[in-house]
């Protein structure tokens, strides 16, 4: 399965950055791209538990194509947050369901957050998100 | 200046972090082990490993000698008069859950239970759940501005009805010494019984059971150098006698038949099934090396040491600690700055420190805090170590700022 075009471009931006804190930078360059959360969906029911951070995620389906929002209070996690949805915007649920998100953060580099000691909470999102998606196949 | 730690050679993993580049600062969370407790455990799997309180043959006895052992130098550690006053359980939570179920019986629907503010979920959520149980009153006294428990407010709070008190001796979170004495005195006199947990505060000097005067005192062993799994009760011979038993298994029952059975008195009657003998083993083994160390050089090294964690974070813009921290640890949050974003660039450079919560969500939130940043050290730590949770520190607020 190729990857989306956004995907690509981050993926490119990823591998050229050198240590940590071409990293970070990077992480919250990504982290600005996200589409801004409006109040109604920072409800108790889009919460993601786990998290040390206060985090959002929403999932909707549009003619059997998936539309995520997600959204953080902590800036890093926001940037982790919107590699995860240029990775998984718009795709379908088989398409979804063939995704390997552990191999694309491992392709980023950045595979040591999501280990599930870490309390950003990247984990607790992606099980959310494979909680919300497999259910409305 | 440099300021080395004498006794970081001991720690064999303190070198193979740094080889990892990695900088331990969450002491509170765990220790590193000392060579002696990695020597204790080689050595009793290398040369036999045998159950306790069983087997009538060699290495049955021998392992019975060794865990039996440890239970009179943690007696020892303690100024415990009687050995047998030292009941070992799978961790300080396990020891707390056994009070909680052991004592259940001596409380009737009205009856208070009291603790602080600051409680670690593992001295709150038994106490708290045996409230429900039995239709009691959870008490929570309340914090001073320091981090200390309201002396005051909480000498009113305990009355009557306080059927028993459980207070943590340093606080996990605020660093801060609990005002104990004055506070079991009271209690006692109210007729309540007293539990201590001392899972932080054991870790730090030497502490007298008797002269404390609480009935229940609690700690684990792998925040005290020694290997998981293991915790420690110590009760006051007649508390102890209060406790019903709670779990049920082997070598906890005196005689058994299909339909009844009679227990064994404290220790024994609460170590159900086969007890984590290594980890015992290796507890002795830690205790024997912290007993040879100069106990005033390492109060005075970690003293220094916390100084200048303190001194550092206060000459740092926008840093809040948390309370007034006494000893060993501190947690702060910084203005305009997630704590997870701190947490996750400390973590990008090789600091491990703790983020979040630390096991006691009322505290933060009555703090108006969704969590902090917890630095704590411990007798291997050195300047150096503190220098790179600095520099780290100043690297990432430089990056995000």
């Amino acid at each position: 399965m190729s990857l989306p075009l956004e995907a690509q471009e981050a993926l490119a931006r990823f591998e050229q950055a050198r240590g940590w804190e071409q990293r970070a930078r990077l992480l919250m360059q990504m982290g600005d791209t996200l589409e801004p959360l409006g109040e109604a969906d920072k409800s108790e029911d889009n919460r993601v538990h786990g998290c040390e951070s206060l985090v959002w995620l929403v999932a909707e389906q549009h003619d059997g194509q998936w539309r995520f929002k997600a959204g953080s209070d902590a800036r890093l996690l926001r940037g982790l947050l919107a590699l995860l949805l240029v990775r998984v915007q718009g795709l379908a649920s088989a398409e979804l369901a063939g995704v390997d998100l552990n191999a694309w953060f491992a392709q980023l580099g950045l595979e040591r957050q999501l280990s599930p000691s870490r309390s950003n909470g990247l984990h607790a999102v992606l099980q959310r998100m494979a909680e919300l998606t497999r259910h409305q196949q | 200046m440099f300021q080395p730690s004498p006794w970081r050679a001991d720690f064999p993993a303190i070198a193979a972090l740094q080889r990892q580049h990695q900088t331990y600062l969450d002491s509170a969370a765990t220790t590193q082990k000392p060579q002696a407790l990695l020597d204790a455990l080689s050595h009793y799997y290398g040369h036999g490993a045998a159950n306790v309180h069983r087997a009538q043959h060699l290495p049955g006895a021998l392992a019975t000698q060794a865990f039996e052992g440890t239970r009179d130098k943690v007696a020892a550690w303690l100024n415990a008069a009687q050995s047998r006053q030292i009941i070992f359980t799978h961790g300080a939570t396990s020891a707390l859950n056994l009070l909680a179920y052991g004592l259940e019986h001596r409380f009737e629907a009205g009856d208070e239970i009291a603790i602080s503010a600051l409680e670690h979920h593992a001295n709150l959520l038994p106490w708290q759940q045996l409230a429900r149980r039995r239709n009691l009153r959870l008490v929570v006294l309340p914090l001073d501005v320091h981090g200390r428990i309201d002396l005051e407010q909480a000498l009113q709070l305990i009355g009557p009805r306080t059927r028993l008190l459980a207070l943590s001796q340093l606080s996990n979170v605020l660093g801060t010494w609990q005002p104990l004495p004055a506070l079991l005195a009271h209690a006692h006199a109210q007729g309540a019984l007293t539990v201590v947990d001392g899972a932080q505060g054991v870790v730090h000097g030497r502490h007298d059971v008797q002269q404390l005067g609480c009935d229940f005192y609690v700690f684990s062993s792998h925040k005290l150098y020694g290997p998981d799994g293991v915790g420690v009760l110590y009760g006051r011979s007649q508390a102890l006698e209060l406790l019903r038993h709670w779990q049920f298994g082997g070598e906890m029952v005196q005689l058994a038949g299909y339909q009844d059975a009679s227990f064994r008195p404290a220790p024994l009657g609460f170590e159900a099934g086969t007890p984590p003998i290594a980890g015992v083993i290796g507890l002795g083994a830690t205790l024997d090396y912290l007993a040879s160390l100069d106990g005033h050089a390492v109060e005075a090294h970690e003293a220094h040491l916390h100084q200048a964690l303190l001194r550092g974070l206060a000459d740092r813009e926008g840093v809040r600690v948390l309370g007034t921290p006494q000893t060993a640890l501190a947690s702060f949050v910084i203005e305009g700055v997630h704590n997870a974003d701190i947490a996750h660039l400390l973590t990008e450079q090789g600091v491990a420190v703790r983020a979040g919560h630390h096991c006691a969500m009322p505290l933060l939130k009555g703090l108006g805090l969704e969590g902090a940043i917890r630095v704590s050290l411990a007798l291997y730590n050195d300047s150096e170590d503190l220098q790179r949770f600095f520099d780290a520190l100043d690297q990432g607020l430089e990056l995000l700022r």
